[in-house]
């Protein structure tokens, strides 16, 4: 969030932590840098409304890995299995409910889409906890036995998935009320982008708020940067490890909702094939870095969807040749986290 | 002799021993005890992924990284040989070209990769090897006009290695002395010598100061071993041999495609062949290799029959779902990981202690 750059004290006072503003600047430059290049006004509007939606909703999937990883030293492999399951838990509600999903009635659409995220939150959290116990658990502080298991267990809820859904894709319609686009002048903007981007914000918002406003977020931006001292000073650090897993995994739930909608088809390996995205945009943010894995994941939206119109060949690799460029400007992220 | 052949690294243990002369033999008369196209297909198969967890059991096992790219580096062998073969026609000159790009191709993405990210900790080699993976993966379907896209490239192999091609006209123990035997022996051969060559390798001086830096890298460059560099090195030649074993398998099949070689899919099970079969002993990849491929052709079949049997049970019947033999593979990989992080080999050397 921020970075240990620290001012000589005024007097009285501890010293504030300053704000790095270089990576920042970066999102409003790149942004102003495509327009000439893009040369329409419509067009950008859509395509940057298009690559901050899918930004958001990949830094919803992807701010609780780097959270777990910066405060448990624990990179979860199996992620994008919550993914999966959370966009197959919402067809539990979406699809019994497809009468409310298609009547006319904003409201209507809302309950059905509100109830499926409860529940695909519900049920990723609670997969969360058991994930937690049984897999993570016996191999902390093992970097390489945490690779194999948590990848063993993706493959294991992977497959889960079929068992209990079946092998085939699954259509998943938007609500009818989200369908379309508005026209704001010439600029065509999916409306379910702007829901997307809304909920991203929101959810950026409340972890931001929690992170640096209340006692839990200090704990757990303490334990980010020294657990030992946050135990010795008598807090349960285990407890918070498992809080923070819980909950990153609910948010893995809740991204996976909002994806499968946007991609409107269902398969098992949607989680598996997004985490690719979401290792690049923690390893740009910087391993353990909230902030920087919002910037992150706006980048690596912004710049897939200029590309994916000014050069498509070049957008399949653009990710990649994103993220060499962030790490020959900072080897260790835009925000590095101190420890590591 | 035997010693010089195995570097001196013998199985150590009696079962394992006869595991491993059974798998030898099963492979190398193959032809004429197996007959049928589908149990030599298996055969040759099994011959390449022993060579490609070998390798891959280089970098996991002995170095202790862990990598994603493996896929990469052979579907660059295959595509290599390949492409090659389907642009510049069946002859023995485009074979060595195309695995002459292939492993510079190979080789300069290793080193890259290597020096890029070797430096942190093996998580972030692990996630950025999944990244430049996948795009390449995406970049080979992509490029159709070069990579025949989805569909891959079929091609013509050289003269000597076409089934219709000859050697001697008299039948050997009622098996045809043609082209599909020849290159099964090709692969064989190939597969052996590349084995050995890794054996050899890891039981080199070089390879001892790999297996320090896997136990503990720090000590390691404080005895004065430049760890970046080593890494780097067992990255290079874990990815050429990958690359040679995927040329291997496009000669085989004669035809390079997305599916057959650069997808997770096979990632996969070359991290469950590895895992399973034991790591930090190459033993264990060629016994590993074996099963799972055998298991892979054969053991789908019981399951079937299994899932058929039990269709009046719902859930229990879709469990046991000839498609869903990785979610079997999966759990045991998790357990093995846990209980037996030594794998089969492991255990059958405890075995021994006891």
């Amino acid at each position: 969030m921020t970075t240990t750059v620290t001012t000589p004290p005024p007097d009285g006072e501890l010293p504030r932590l300053r704000l790095d503003k270089a990576p920042l600047l970066v999102l409003p430059i790149l942004a102003l840098l495509a327009l000439p290049l893009i040369g329409s006004f419509p067009t950008w509007v859509t395509l940057t409304v298009a690559g901050l939606a899918m930004g958001m909703m990949i830094f919803i999937m992807a701010s609780g890995l780097t959270l777990v990883f910066g405060l448990m030293d624990v990179l979860n492999f199996g992620h994008g299995a919550f993914v999966s399951v959370g966009a197959f838990t919402a067809t539990l509600v979406l699809l019994p409910m497809q009468g409310w999903m298609q009547a006319d009635s904003v409201l209507m659409n809302l309950t059905a889409l509100g109830l499926a995220i409860a529940l695909a939150m519900l049920v990723t959290g609670l997969l969360g906890w058991a994930f937690e116990r049984i897999v993570v658990m016996p191999v902390y502080g093992q970097h390489l036995k945490q690779i194999l298991i948590t990848m063993g267990g993706m493959i294991v809820a992977e497959q889960m998935i079929h068992v209990v859904w079946g092998p085939d894709q699954i259509p998943l319609p938007l609500p009818a009320s989200f369908r379309g686009a508005l026209l704001i002048g010439d600029a065509a903007i999916e409306k379910y982008r702007l829901i997307a981007v809304a909920v991203g914000l929101m959810v950026f918002v409340s972890m931001f708020l929690v992170l640096n406003r209340t006692k839990i977020g200090l704990l757990i931006r303490a334990g980010v940067e020294n657990g030992e001292m946050v135990e010795a000073l008598g807090y349960r650090i285990r407890r918070l490890f498992v809080g923070v897993f819980v909950a990153g995994s609910a948010l893995a739930g809740l991204g996976g909702v909002l994806w499968g909608l946007y991609k409107e088809t269902l398969t098992a390996a949607m989680g598996s094939d997004i985490m690719v995205l979401v290792f690049i945009v923690i390893i740009i943010g910087g391993l353990g870095s909230v902030g920087g894995c919002f910037i992150g994941a706006l980048l690596v939206a912004l710049v897939a969807n200029y590309t994916g119109f000014l050069a498509p060949k070049i957008a399949l690799v653009s990710n990649i040749l994103l993220m060499v460029a962030v790490l020959l400007w900072r080897p260790q992220g835009l925000y590095p986290v101190a420890k590591r | 002799m035997m010693t010089r052949i195995l570097s001196g690294d013998f199985p150590r243990s009696r079962l394992l021993t006869a595991l491993l002369l059974a798998v030898f033999a099963g492979l190398a008369l193959a032809p004429f005890l197996f007959p049928g196209a589908r149990a030599i297909n298996v055969a040759a198969t099994i011959c390449v992924f022993v060579v490609l967890a070998a390798s891959y059991d280089l970098l996991l096992g002995y170095t202790g990284i862990v990598s994603f790219a493996h896929t990469m580096f052979y579907g660059i062998g295959a595509y290599g040989v390949g492409l090659s073969l389907h642009g510049v026609g069946p002859t023995w000159s485009a074979v060595l070209m195309g695995l002459t790009i292939a492993l510079g191709l190979s080789l300069g993405l290793a080193l890259v990769i290597g020096l890029f990210s070797l430096r942190v900790k093996a998580i972030f080699y692990a996630m950025i090897t999944l990244a430049v993976a996948s795009a390449f993966a995406v970049l080979a379907s992509q490029l159709s006009d070069l990579t025949g896209g989805e569909d891959g490239r079929s091609f013509g192999v050289p003269e000597a290695l076409r089934p219709g091609f000859r050697l001697v006209e008299a039948e050997i123990f009622g098996t045809a002395i043609n082209g599909k035997l020849l290159t099964y022996y090709l692969v064989f051969f190939g597969a052996l010598s590349l084995f050995l060559f890794l054996l050899r390798v890891v039981n080199s001086p070089f390879g001892r100061v790999l297996q320090a830096i896997r136990e503990n890298d720090f000590r390691a460059e404080a005895l004065g071993y430049r760890t970046v560099v080593y890494r780097t090195l067992a990255n290079c030649l874990s990815a050429a041999t990958a690359t040679l074993a995927g040329a291997l398998m496009a000669l085989w099949l004669r035809y390079a495609g997305p599916q057959t070689t650069l997808s997770f899919t096979i990632m996969m099970d070359i991290l469950l062949i590895v895992v399973i079969g034991g790591m930090g002993t190459l033993y264990g990849a060629a016994v590993g290799a074996a099963l799972f491929i055998l298991a892979q052709n054969y053991l789908q079949a019981l399951m079937r029959q299994a899932s058929e049997g039990l269709t009046a049970v719902p859930l229990l019947a879709n469990l046991l779902h000839p498609d869903r033999w990785l979610l079997w593979l999966g759990v045991l990989f998790v357990l093995s990981v846990y209980f037996f992080p030594t794998g089969i080999v492991g255990k059958l050397r405890s075995l021994k202690r006891e």
